[in-house]
């Protein structure tokens, strides 16, 4: 028997701006607890809330960028629930006239492209933050995060499996680091999500009973959890069992889901218009210029290196995998012209340089004209590469051109045949058997000896020229004997 | 002067202190000399912080005389917030809650060199129309110490009645300024909404709330409500329109203004009296050359109705947030739960009419009851507030009787829920249009209680409703009739 | 028949998160269908074609300029707190880690 699955995901997104959503207090990560409150949104008796225009036109922009319909008549409603993060016992939402609806995004699945349909996208407030202490202490409130501007993004049920639904966060991301609408960071909670999967029988019509999934706190805990989820589903239906419609927390360290303790009521939000705020609307010429004014998105960047750079697919995806990295391309090529060269060397060496130090590429100050530099150093032969990869950490660590750290520390390559041909005999003159070995035709005994040749200048030796020579000081001492 | 500074009107005294012949220091000492020989009786004030006071009349005595109400004492009733005095709706559950901020109205009286004097009696959280819903204790009506003062704000209307206010800032969601205004004998005015901003006014029904004077005579409410009303950028609800002299137009009399007289307001249910009053000042209006013809609000019926639906719904909402968490009031019982706390805190906190109106509110929002019921309660609120755009096409104002009998006895509808609701029957509409009314004396009963004539315009025309109250007042007496309050010494 | 039911009033109770005694309950019950029979009068007017009034006022697009103000001193809302610890705002044990 086959099941399909099938998979939809919320998106909660912190919009980067200055000051919270409804009040002016700021809108940052890591204040002191309770530091940054004030009486709008602590909730306190008589304050009233007015809407932050960045954190609406941040979410105009987000919502065309994802091909959504901004709503005519946008409108804000109360959500009511009791729990001590939530100042107002109602959160300021949207329900029924939701800022954006209707939009779309593709994601690339198994070499062909599939449109997974976004149903809103709307803005709303985030509450504050609760720690539990150990034992029988108490919980604590951290109203700091209350007010935070978010925008929710609800897709379609349209993904068809775990992988489908880690691409489709990717993108999303990727779209929303290039828009600068928020830093996406989802340990610090700047991006959450939630997932909802459900199993069925092949061929069936009706979809089966969903499965809600909360507490996934990064992309690979949604795939991990939804893949275990679809399993347990398959299990039980093949079982001849039910799936229960409920909510499930994914536990990362157990891996696996288990239910939330049900609640003792089916849950009535009582939903119903924001009387303190006024509708809102975006005329056509507006949704125009922002449209016109956002910035090139990943897939028709990619698009556009390929055909004018003549980049590779594989290339032009990684150089596009972040817009910073995308930015730093493109302004080394305009210095530079070799979009191969560059891109080769950032793919290879930035990339490694951020993984090994478990760094993002935003994290990594690189300055086109250094990047440049370096690499016609590399393609004029003044230093080599293995000098070059040195050259490149320092270069970011301090700044300084790639010239200059060159100069100073005499790092030129050493491709004088003169120069060479004395470290060349000290290195014969120190490994006879080697040498030995390179006669009776080993070849890895041959790559020895150039090792020992770098190794003796520090890696500055051309290693060509080391080659080349090296060849021909053997071939002399056979002639010669 | 005869009379004693006390029984002066707001804009006599602000006059006096302008010209230097009162001092802030005795018109300070005046009030609460006076407030102290009445409030033992009717307990309009909750508090009054007399060091405060006193040390704010001394600041302004060291400056020029500046502001619009330089030196005037005004109280304000205790649902708006005054910073770090405390603050409660009259209910347990805000019990020592010292708000960290000035409302705008505060603001904007202290900017004009008002003192704020103290915190006025009020139905718990304004859900009422007796003030006798107060976790603190009832307010007498001084004209008749066995009765109440209306509500909510009867704290606001008692206390400028007994003269141990100048003036006094109330909230009006359906009538709560106006009808006490009528049953104590004084002018309330409750602003086009949009008009005064909201912010730091503690929510009742945010769709219908507004803040307005209640004062001793018309003067009074127009020189108040030009220093509150005016854009306010913390309020998304308030308009930006400009406020215009209310003052300087008063005097522009009644001839050729049009007014309507809704012929729904004089059915079944209406006092004699106050019917007779009513009629009397309609003839009153005409004399001084007003057309005044009968019109028709074919909605008004179901004015209470849809007032009980919407502003329960928004009032179960307001009242949401106070769960024990932040501030005010908590049942601390050690190991409950969460949810026992929330539980507990809250049947503690509110009294018996917040929980009716509560738990009005959350049916009518819930799943299953929302259309029946709240949908449909907001659609007939569009057809009552387009009767009123219809009657102002064709009339300047409108004329009505505030409330449809005299000041009643404690406990006489307490145990009616819905009689109670019933004595707003002429006040609501107008919060559900969002228009601006003004209640202003027009007689008395045979027994000696004030009645009140209540006058409508369009949204923004307070100008209008104020040149009609001003003219009426200006040709009768029943304003400068004084109740006979008992002065007792508080024992101390 | 009655319009609500003391059961029904329980479950409002519950969402409003009041406790009730019994006899609150039976005069709730009693008191909230005279309001809700009052409230019928409603139904008899036909309202198919009106559109719903939640602003009086024809006010649109009332935003705030993106700039921090500042926020109230930590200690300020602390002190408002009937219990605390430390900045943090106390509330009893929370085992749930979901609204409920």
């Amino acid at each position: 028997m086959n099941y399909e699955t099938t998979i939809g995901l919320e998106v909660h997104v912190q919009l980067a701006t200055r000051s919270k959503a409804f009040c002016g207090c700021a809108n940052n990560f890591g204040a002191a607890p309770n530091a940054q409150t004030c009486p709008v949104c602590l909730g306190l008796p008589g304050s009233l809330p007015v809407l932050n225009q960045a954190a609406f036109e941040l979410a105009v922009r987000t919502a065309l960028a994802l091909n959504c319909q901004i709503t005519d008549r946008i409108q804000f409603d109360r959500k009511h629930y009791f729990y001590p993060d939530l100042p107002k016992a109602f959160q300021i939402s949207q329900y029924d006239q939701p800022l954006s609806h209707d939009g779309h995004l593709d994601i690339p699945v198994q070499e062909q492209t599939k449109r997974v349909r976004i149903h809103r996208a709307h803005l709303e407030e985030d509450a504050g933050k609760l720690l539990h202490e150990a034992g029988d202490g108490a919980s604590l409130v951290d109203f700091n995060r209350a007010g935070v501007p978010l925008l929710e993004i609800v897709s379609e049920p349209d993904l068809a499996s775990p992988d489908e639904a880690f691409t489709y966060l990717t993108r999303l991301k990727l779209i929303l680091q290039y828009l600068e609408v928020s830093s996406c960071d989802m340990e610090k909670g700047t991006l959450r999500c939630d997932a909802n999967l459900s199993v069925r029988r092949q061929g069936e019509a009706a979809l089966g009973s969903k499965v809600e999934i909360k507490n996934l706190n990064s992309f690979r805990h949604v795939r991990a959890a939804l893949r275990y989820e679809q399993e347990r589903q398959v299990a039980a239906l093949q079982s001849g069992q039910r799936i229960a419609q409920e909510t499930r927390l994914w536990d990362a360290a157990l891996e696996r889901t288990r239910p939330m303790r049900s609640k003792e009521e089916a849950s009535d939000y009582r939903y119903f218009r924001e009387p303190d705020l006024v509708p809102f609307s975006v005329s056509p010429e507006t949704i125009g210029r922002v449209r016109e004014g956002l910035p090139e998105l990943p897939e028709s960047r990619k698009a556009r290196l390929m055909r004018d750079d003549r980049l590779s697919s594989y290339d032009a995806d990684l150089v596009t995998s972040s817009r910073r990295l995308a930015d730093l391309y493109e302004a080394t090529v305009a210095l530079h012209r070799q979009p191969k060269a560059v891109a080769n060397y950032l793919i290879s060496e930035l990339l490694a340089y951020a993984h090994v130090r478990s760094l993002e590429i935003e994290a990594v100050a690189v300055e086109p004209a250094h990047l440049a530099q370096l690499l016609q150093l590399i393609e004029a032969g003044a230093i080599s590469r293995p000098v070059a990869k040195n050259v490149f950490v320092e270069m970011i660590e301090s700044r300084v051109p790639p010239g200059e750290i060159v100069t100073r520390k005499g790092l030129g390559q050493i491709s004088d045949g003169a120069a060479l041909e004395g470290i060349i005999a000290q290195v014969i003159a120190a490994n006879a058997q080697t040498v030995a070995d390179v006669r009776a035709g080993k070849a890895s005994a041959f790559q020895f000896l150039i090792g020992q040749c770098m190794k003796a200048t520090q890696g500055k030796a051309n290693p060509q020229r080391v080659a080349e020579q090296l060849r021909q000081s053997l071939s002399q001492q056979t002639g010669g004997s | 002067m005869s009379r004693p500074l006390w029984a002066l009107t707001a804009h006599e005294l602000a006059d006096a202190l302008r010209q230097g012949q009162v001092r802030p220091r005795e018109a300070v000492e005046a009030v609460l000399e006076r407030w102290q020989s009445t409030n033992t009786l009717l307990h309009a004030y909750l508090g009054v912080n007399a060091e405060a006071v006193r040390a704010r009349a001394e600041r302004l005595a060291s400056q020029a005389p500046q502001g619009k109400l330089f030196g005037v004492p005004v109280a304000i009733k205790d649902n708006i917030c005054v910073r770090a005095e405390e603050t409660t709706c009259a209910s347990r559950i805000l019990r020592g809650f010292r708000p960290p901020y000035h409302a705008t109205v505060v603001e904007r009286l202290e900017a004009e060199g008002a003192i704020i004097l103290g915190r006025l009696n009020m139905d718990e959280f304004a859900f009422g129309s007796s003030t006798e819903s107060s976790a603190h204790g009832v307010t007498r009506n001084p004209w008749d110490a066995t009765r109440i003062p209306g509500g909510s704000s009867g704290g606001s209307a008692a206390a400028v009645a007994a003269d141990s206010a100048f003036a006094a800032l109330g909230s009006d969601t359906g009538g709560s300024i106006r009808q006490p205004a009528a049953m104590c004998g004084v002018v309330g005015l409750k602003p086009t909404y949009g008009r005064v901003s909201r912010y730091g006014l503690i929510a009742f029904a945010s769709s219908l709330d507004q803040i307005g004077p209640l004062a001793k005579d018309v003067t009074d409410a127009a020189l108040l409500l030009e220093v509150i009303a005016g854009y306010d950028p913390r309020d998304s609800t308030s308009a930006e329109v400009p406020v215009p002299p209310y003052r300087e137009r008063l005097t522009q009399g009644l001839q050729g203004l049009r007014i309507g007289i809704p012929r729904e307001c004089f059915v079944d249910g209406l006092d004699p009296e106050v019917r007779r009053a009513v009629e009397e000042a309609i003839k009153v209006l005409r004399q001084l050359g007003a057309a005044c013809e009968p019109t028709s609000l074919p909605h008004a019926e179901y004015a209470v109705a849809t007032y009980y639906i919407l502003a329960t719904a928004e009032a179960s909402s307001n009242l949401a947030r106070f769960d024990g968490v932040q501030y005010g009031w908590r049942n601390a019982a050690p190991r409950g739960s969460l949810l026992e706390m929330y539980q507990r805190t809250r049947a503690e906190g509110f009294g018996a009419e917040a929980k009716r109106r509560i738990m009005l509110g959350t049916y009518v929002l819930s799943h299953g009851y929302y259309d029946a019921y709240y949908a449909r309660a907001l659609k007939v609120r569009t057809l009552i507030k387009q009767d009123f755009d219809r009657a102002f096409e064709r009339f300047d104002c409108l004329v009505t009787p505030t409330a449809p009998t005299p000041a009643f006895r404690f406990g006489e509808k307490l145990e009616d829920p819905l009689s109670m609701y019933l004595s707003d029957i002429y006040t609501i509409s107008v919060n559900l249009a969002g228009i601006p009314g003004i209640s202003v004396p027009c007689g008395f009963s045979k027994t000696g209680l004030p009645i009140g004539l209540q006058v409508l315009a369009a949204p923004f025309q307070e100008e209008r409703l104020l040149r009609a109250a001003y003219a009426y007042e200006q040709a009768t007496a029943w304003h400068t009739r004084q109740p006979e309050v008992a002065e007792t010494t508080p024992s101390r | 028949m009655p319009r609500i039911t003391a059961e029904e009033v329980r479950v409002v109770a519950h969402l409003a998160r009041l406790s009730l005694t019994d006899e609150e309950v039976r005069l709730f019950t009693q008191q909230l269908d005279t309001i809700l029979d009052y409230v019928q009068q409603l139904q008899r007017l036909k309202t198919e074609s009106v559109s719903p009034t939640t602003h009086v006022l024809p006010l649109a697009n009332v935003l705030r300029p993106d700039q921090i103000t500042p926020s109230l001193d930590p200690e300020t809302v602390a002190a408002l707190a009937p219990q605390r610890k430390g900045r943090f705002i106390q509330v009893p044990k929370i085992i749930e880690t979901e609204p409920g």
